[in-house]
C-alpha cells in the first residue's frame, strides 16, 4: 500500500518537474516547485513508514517549515530584486 | 478490528495518491497560471490530507500521529498563505500575463476583431 | 505577563510532543530553557512588528462547528475540480469577482479570504478596504460564492462583542 502511494507521489512529482520546466512564466516554475516540496513532504513522511523509521516525521515537518519559507523567499526575491527590506519601492510597500 | 483500521488507512492512502495525481495532471493540462493554481490546490489539501490521515490511521495513538497531525495542520495553514502570495505577486507583476478569462476563452476561435478579442489573442501569444 | 506565560506553555507543549523526551530530567531543563529562549525572541519580534495574539482570537466558539462544515465544502469542491481535469474538455470558465463581504472585524474577514483561498477552485486575490477579489475556476464556483453561504457562516463566528 505504501509504495503505491509512494508511487503516485512519486509520479505526482514528475509532472510538477516538467511544469516547472515548461514554464512560461516565472510564477508558473515557483507554483510548481511550492507543490514539488508540498509532494517532498508527504513522499517523506511515507517513505518513514515503509522503512520503519519514524524520526523521518521530524525530518517532513522541517521540510515544511522550508518549503513554505523558500517560496516567500523566492517571491520576494523576483518582486523586488533583493532580500532587504523594500524601502526603495514606492507602491505596495506591504505587498506580499 | 485491526483489519477495519488497515483497510481505511489503505483506502485513504490510495484516495489521496489519486487527487495528487489528479492535481500533477491539471498542473499540466490547465490553460495559464491562474487555473494551474487550482489544480495545485487539489494536490495541496484533499491529496495530502487523505495521505497524512492514511498514515495516521496506521501510526495508531503514538507521537508519530500527533506529529502528522502537525505537518497537517502546517500544510493546510501555509498553503492558502503561499497561494495568496503567488497570486497577488503574479497579478501585480506588469509584465506577467493577465489571467485568461472565461470571455477570452469562448472568443479565442472566432477571427473577428473586437477589442476584447484581441486581448485575448494577445495572451494566447504571449503563452 | 499572563500572555508570555500561556506563549511559554504553548511552546513547551510544543517541545515535548516534537522531542518526546518525558522523563530525561536534563534534557527537560534545557527544553525549558530553550522555551525561555523562544518567548525572549517573540517577545522582541513583538516588540518590532506589533501584532494581535493569537490566543486572542475575536470569534466565538461556534468554529468548533464551522471546521467541519469547511472540511466538507474542501471536499465537494476537490472532488468538482478533479472531475473538471479529468475531463477530455478540460471544462473551465475562469472569472474573476469582487466581494463584500459581511463581516465586521478583520479576524473574520481574513478567515472568510482564507476559506475561499482553502477551497480549491477559488482563490481571494486581494483582500483590501473590506474588498475582496476572488479568482474562480469555473462559473458555478464563482456562483456560489456570491451567494454567500460561506460568507454568513463566517459572520456567525464573529462575537457580537468583538
Amino acid at each position: 500500500m505504501f509504495a503505491v502511494t509512494a508511487l503516485g507521489i512519486l509520479i505526482c512529482m514528475v509532472l510538477a518537474m516538467s511544469r516547472a520546466l515548461l514554464g512560461p512564466t516565472v510564477y508558473d516554475r515557483i507554483m510548481a516547485v511550492n507543490a514539488f516540496g508540498t509532494k517532498t513532504v508527504l513522499i517523506i513522511a511515507v517513505l518513514g513508514f515503509m522503512s520503519g523509521r519514524p524520526d523521518f516525521m521530524d525530518i517532513a515537518l522541517v521540510y515544511a517549515l522550508i518549503n513554505f519559507i523558500g517560496t516567500i523567499a523566492v517571491l520576494k526575491f523576483i518582486r523586488y530584486g533583493d532580500m532587504g527590506w523594500p524601502r526603495n519601492v514606492p507602491d505596495e510597500p506591504d505587498d506580499l | 478490528m485491526t483489519w477495519l483500521v488497515d483497510g481505511l488507512s489503505g483506502l485513504a492512502l490510495l484516495c489521496g495518491a489519486f487527487f495528487v495525481i489528479v492535481g500533477g495532471a491539471g498542473l499540466l493540462r490547465m490553460p495559464d497560471f491562474y487555473t494551474r493554481m487550482h489544480a495545485a490546490g487539489v494536490t495541496d489539501t484533499l491529496g495530502a490530507g487523505l495521505i497524512l490521515l492514511g498514515l495516521m490511521l496506521q501510526g495508531g495513538w503514538t507521537l508519530i500521529t500527533v506529529k502528522l497531525l502537525l505537518i497537517l495542520i502546517f500544510l493546510w495553514l501555509t498553503s492558502p498563505t503561499a497561494s495568496h502570495a503567488l497570486v497577488r505577486a503574479a497579478l501585480s507583476d506588469p509584465q506577467n500575463p493577465p489571467p485568461l478569462l472565461h470571455e477570452d476563452i469562448h472568443s479565442v476561435p472566432s477571427p473577428s476583431s473586437s477589442t476584447h478579442l484581441s486581448e485575448g489573442e494577445r495572451i494566447e501569444q504571449a503563452k | 505577563m499572563l500572555r508570555i506565560l500561556g506563549l511559554w506553555s504553548f511552546y513547551a507543549g510544543l517541545w515535548l510532543v516534537l522531542s518526546g523526551y518525558f522523563d530525561i530530567p536534563l534534557l527537560l531543563v534545557f527544553g525549558a530553557l530553550s522555551c525561555v529562549l523562544a518567548v525572549f525572541i517573540a517577545w522582541r519580534v513583538e516588540r518590532a512588528d506589533p501584532e494581535d495574539h493569537p490566543l486572542h482570537l475575536k470569534v466565538g466558539p461556534q468554529i468548533i462547528l464551522y471546521w467541519p462544515w469547511l472540511l466538507w465544502q474542501i471536499v465537494l469542491a476537490n472532488l468538482d475540480v478533479a472531475k473538471r481535469i479529468l475531463d477530455p474538455q478540460l471544462p473551465v470558465s475562469p472569472t474573476l469577482i469582487t466581494l463584500k463581504p459581511t463581516q465586521r472585524s478583520e479576524m473574520g474577514q481574513v478567515i472568510y479570504a482564507n476559506s475561499i483561498t482553502l477551497t480549491p477552485g477559488t482563490i481571494t486575490t486581494s483582500l483590501s478596504d473590506g474588498i475582496l477579489e476572488v479568482h474562480a475556476l469555473t462559473r458555478e464556483a464563482a456562483d456560489s460564492l456570491l451567494e454567500g453561504d460561506m460568507d454568513r457562516r463566517v459572520a456567525a463566528l464573529e462575537r457580537s462583542n468583538a
